[in-house]
C-alpha cells in the first residue's frame, strides 16, 4: 500500500517538476526568514537585558506592592520610655489615630489589656498575639510555631531575642535579626519590629477600608448602604447639613481614595478623548473630500493635502502634546488638540481613501438627472461613505481614550497624572489599583459603547475599511 | 396625476414620508446630543485647564518658533547633533521590534485557543477572550509604570508592557482572521485523518499568515510610537532623551530628536503600507 503511494507521488513529481521546485524554493525562503527572526530574538534577548529579569525582579517588593493593593494595615507604636502611651494609627497616618479625644474614634477591639492586667495585647487575624510589656515583647500563640518568643533590650539598649542561641534555624523562621532591629514576620499579614527606641507592629487585614467614608468622617461608623438608608431619615447625623448632602460630600471628599478628584480627572480624560475625536472628524471631513481624486481635479491641492495628513499623523500625539502643553498649560485642551491634530491626519487619510473607493455608478446616476457637482457629491458619494466615516471615528474613540490617559501622564492632567502621583508616593498602592481598575473599566466601556453605536447606526460592529 | 396611481403606491408614498420624518427626527436628535457633548466637554475643559483658551491660541506658535530659531543659529553644525541621537533611536526601535515579535508569537497562541473553529471547549474560549480583553484594555503606560516602580529604571518594563498589550490587541484581530477563514481546507485535511496540529499547520496557517503579518507590521508601527512614549516615563531610548532635553530647554537638540522621530514614523508608515500591500494584494 505504502509503496504504491510512493510510486504515485513520484509520478506526480515527474509530471509537474516546476511546481515542486517552486514549493521547495518558497519553503527554503520561509526557513531562512524563520532563522533570521530567531537570530534577532536572541540578539534582542541580550541587548535588552531580558536575561536580567530574574535579577531585577524582587519578589519581596512585588509581594508588598500586591499586598498593599488589596489589604490595609494598622500601625501600633510603643515607645520604650513610656510603655503605656501606645499609638494606634491607620496606615501609620498621624491624622488617623484611634482613641484620640477629638475624633471620637474608639480603640479597635483587637487591642486590649492582657489577663495579667499589665501587658497590652495586639491580636492578629490569625489569633497570634504580641503582648507589650514595660521591658519586653512577648510573641505568643502563632499558628505553625510550637513555642512562644520573648524580645528584650540588653544593657546597651539593643533588642535581642531571648534564648536565641538555643534555637535552631528551623525555629527562627520568620525572624530577621540585625544589630539595631529584631523583626518577626511569619506571614505577609503580621509584622513585629523591635528597635532600641520603640516597638512597631503592622497588622494587615484584607479589603479597602474607608473606601466610601474616610477615617474622620461622621458617616464612617455606617456601611455604604446604611448611610444610603440614612439619607431618607429626617434625623440629621450632623446638624449643619442634610444627610443626603453629607453623604455626597463625604464620599466626594474622602481623603484616602479621593473619589471627587479621581472622578473629575477621569471626566477630563474622557472629555479629551471625545472632543479630540470630534475635532478630528470635523476637520477631516471637508479636507478628505479635497484630497480625493474623484472630487478634486487639482492635482497640486490633492498632493499638498496628502502630505499634510502624513505630517500630522507622523508628528504623533506625543510631540503634539508637548507643543500644546507649552501653549495651553496642563489641562484637557492640550489633550483635545493633540488627539485632534494627530487624528485629523489619520482620519483624513482613511476618509479620502474611502471616498476614492466609492462606486461611480451612483454619482453618474445623479449626474444624469442634470444635478450640479455639489448635489452629485451630496447624493452620489456621501450616502456611500457615511457608514465608513461613522465606523472609523467611533473605532478611534476607544483607542483615543487610552491615548488620553497617556497624554494626561505626560503632564496634561486627568487620570494619567493622578495615577503617576499615586504611584510616586510609594505607599498608596490601593489608590493605584483603584485607578487602574477605573481606567480599565472606562476603556472597556468605551469599547462596548463604540461597538454598540456602530451596531445601531450602521448595523454592524465590525470595522468597515472600504 | 395622483388619482391615476394605484392604491398601494399611495401607501408607499405615505410610508416614505413617515420614514423620512423619522430619519430627520433621529438625525436631529443625534446632532443635538453631539452639540450637548461638545458644550459640556468645553465647559469641563475651561474649568479644568490651567491656562485660558485664548492665551493658548496666541502662544501656540511660540514654542515651535523658539525651537527653529535655536536650530538656525547653529547653522551647519546642526547635523552632527541629529546623528548623535541615532543610537537612542535604535534603542527605541529595538524595544518596539523585540516586543512586537514576542507579542506576535503570544497572540498566535491566544488566537488559536480562542477560535471557535479550532477549539471545542467553550470555557477555554471564554477564558482566553477575557484574558485578551484585559491585556488589550490596559494602556501600556500603566503597565510600564508599575513595572518601572518594581524593577527600577531600564528598558525591560517597556518591553513587558508593549508585549502584553500587543499580545491582546493582535490576538483579537488574529482570532477574527482565523474564524473568518475558509473551512473547506480544514475539512479536507480532516477527511484524510490529519491531527489537530497538522490541520492548523497545513490549512489554517497558510490562509491567515499573510493577514497576520500585515497586522503585525501595522502593530510594529504603533509600537514604535508606544516605546517612544514609554521612554518619557523612564524606559530609555529617544523618549527619555527627549524628555531630558525638554527639561533642560536645549531647543536645537529637542528639534533634532523630533526630526528623527517624525522621519522614522513617516518612513515606517510608507514601508508598512508597501509591505502590507505586497502581502495582502498578492493574495487576494
Amino acid at each position: 500500500m505504502s509503496s504504491s503511494l510512493a510510486i504515485q507521488r513520484e509520478n506526480i513529481r515527474k509530471l509537474f517538476p516546476d511546481t515542486f521546485k517552486q514549493a521547495r524554493k518558497s519553503r527554503l525562503r520561509g526557513q531562512i526568514i524563520f532563522f533570521l527572526v530567531l537570530v534577532y530574538l536572541i540578539v534582542g534577548f541580550f541587548t535588552l537585558d531580558v536575561v536580567d529579569i530574574p535579577k531585577k525582579w524582587k519578589p519581596q517588593n512585588a509581594a508588598m506592592f500586591v499586598l498593599d493593593t488589596y489589604a490595609h494595615k494598622d500601625h501600633v507604636t510603643m515607645k520604650w520610655e513610656n510603655h503605656e502611651d501606645i499609638k494606634i494609627a491607620f496606615e501609620g497616618n498621624y491624622r488617623s489615630v484611634y482613641g484620640r479625644d477629638n475624633l471620637d474614634k474608639s480603640i479597635p477591639d483587637w487591642f486590649y489589656k492582657n489577663s495579667d492586667n499589665v501587658g497590652n495585647v495586639v491580636e492578629f487575624n490569625n489569633k497570634g498575639k504580641a503582648i507589650l510589656y514595660k521591658d519586653k515583647v512577648e510573641i505568643v500563640n502563632f499558628p505553625k510555631y510550637e513555642r512562644d518568643f520573648t524580645i528584650k533590650l540588653n544593657s546597651n539598649g539593643k533588642p535581642y531575642l531571648v534564648g536565641s542561641e538555643d534555637l535552631v534555624i528551623e525555629d527562627l523562621k520568620g525572624f530577621r535579626i540585625t544589630e539595631n532591629r529584631v523583626e518577626f514576620r511569619p506571614t505577609l499579614y503580621e509584622r513585629i519590629q523591635v528597635y532600641p527606641k520603640k516597638v512597631e507592629i503592622h497588622r494587615y487585614s484584607i479589603g479597602w477600608k474607608y473606601f466610601w467614608f474616610d477615617f474622620s468622617s461622621p458617616l464612617e461608623p455606617y456601611s455604604f448602604f446604611e448611610a444610603l438608608g440614612l439619607t431618607f431619615s429626617k434625623e440629621r447625623v450632623v446638624p449643619e447639613m442634610s444627610n443626603l448632602k453629607l453623604f455626597l460630600t463625604e464620599i466626594k471628599d474622602n481623603e484616602a481614595f479621593m473619589h471627587g478628584r479621581v472622578w473629575w480627572a477621569m471626566l477630563e480624560t474622557i472629555v479629551m478623548a471625545v472632543l479630540g475625536t470630534m475635532f478630528a472628524t470635523v476637520m477631516a471631513l471637508p479636507l478628505s473630500f479635497l484630497a480625493a481624486y474623484n472630487v478634486t481635479p487639482i492635482k497640486a491641492l490633492r498632493f499638498t493635502l496628502r502630505r499634510l495628513f502624513d505630517t500630522l499623523r507622523g508628528i504623533d500625539f506625543l510631540i503634539w502634546s508637548l507643543i500644546f502643553l507649552r501653549a495651553f498649560g496642563p489641562g484637557p485642551f492640550t489633550g483635545i488638540f493633540a488627539i485632534g491634530f494627530t487624528d485629523t491626519g489619520t482620519l483624513g487619510k482613511l476618509y479620502s481613501e474611502a471616498i476614492e473607493n466609492t462606486e461611480k455608478k451612483q454619482q453618474e446616476g445623479v449626474q444624469s438627472t442634470g444635478a450640479s457637482k455639489f448635489l452629485q457629491h451630496r447624493f452620489g458619494i456621501i450616502p456611500q461613505i457615511l457608514p465608513i466615516f461613522v465606523s472609523q471615528s467611533l473605532y478611534y474613540l476607544e483607542s483615543n481614550t487610552r491615548g488620553a490617559v497617556i497624554i494626561g501622564a505626560m503632564g496634561a492632567g486627568g487620570i494619567g497624572l493622578q495615577f503617576l502621583g499615586a504611584l510616586g508616593t510609594g505607599n498608596d498602592f490601593e489608590n493605584v489599583a483603584y485607578m487602574a481598575i477605573l481606567v480599565l473599566a472606562v476603556v472597556i466601556f468605551m469599547d462596548r459603547l463604540s461597538a454598540w453605536l456602530r451596531r445601531i447606526l450602521i448595523g454592524s460592529d465590525q470595522l468597515i475599511v472600504r | 396625476m395622483a388619482k391615476a396611481l394605484p392604491a398601494n403606491l399611495e401607501q408607499i408614498e405615505v410610508n416614505l414620508k413617515k420614514l423620512t420624518n423619522q430619519r430627520t427626527r433621529s438625525s436631529l436628535l443625534g446632532i443635538a446630543i453631539l452639540i450637548l457633548i461638545f458644550f459640556g466637554g468645553t465647559l469641563v475643559s475651561l474649568e479644568a485647564n490651567a491656562g485660558s483658551f485664548g492665551r493658548g491660541i496666541a502662544n501656540f506658535f511660540n514654542y515651535p518658533r523658539d525651537l527653529f530659531v535655536d536650530t538656525f543659529e547653529m547653522g551647519w553644525k546642526y547635523w552632527p547633533r541629529v546623528i548623535k541621537y541615532i543610537p537612542e533611536l535604535i534603542i527605541t526601535l529595538n524595544i518596539a521590534l523585540f516586543s512586537t515579535s514576542i507579542g506576535f508569537i503570544l497572540a498566535i497562541i491566544f488566537a488559536i485557543f480562542s477560535s471557535r473553529n479550532l477549539i471545542r471547549n467553550k470555557r477555554v474560549i471564554q477564558f482566553t477572550k477575557f484574558l485578551m480583553d484585559v491585556t488589550r484594555s490596559f494602556p501600556t503606560l500603566i503597565i510600564a509604570m508599575v513595572f518601572l516602580y518594581l524593577m527600577g529604571k531600564s528598558s525591560l518594563p517597556a518591553v513587558i508592557a508593549i508585549t502584553i498589550h500587543t499580545a491582546g490587541a493582535l490576538g483579537k484581530l488574529f482570532t477574527e482572521a482565523i474564524e473568518n477563514c475558509d473551512g473547506k481546507p480544514i475539512e479536507g485535511l480532516s477527511s484524510v485523518g490529519a491531527t489537530w496540529t497538522q490541520k492548523i499547520r497545513f490549512s489554517v496557517l497558510p490562509q491567515v499568515l499573510p493577514l497576520f503579518l500585515s497586522y503585525g507590521i501595522l502593530r510594529l508601527e504603533i509600537n514604535v510610537r508606544e516605546s517612544t512614549i514609554l521612554g518619557f516615563v523612564g524606559a530609555g531610548g529617544i523618549g527619555e532623551m527627549l524628555a531630558a532635553l525638554i527639561q533642560w530647554n536645549y531647543g536645537a537638540d529637542v528639534l533634532a530628536c523630533m526630526l528623527l522621530l517624525v522621519g522614522t514614523i513617516i518612513a515606517l508608515d510608507y514601508l508598512s503600507a508597501y509591505w502590507r500591500h505586497k502581502l495582502i494584494g498578492a493574495n487576494q
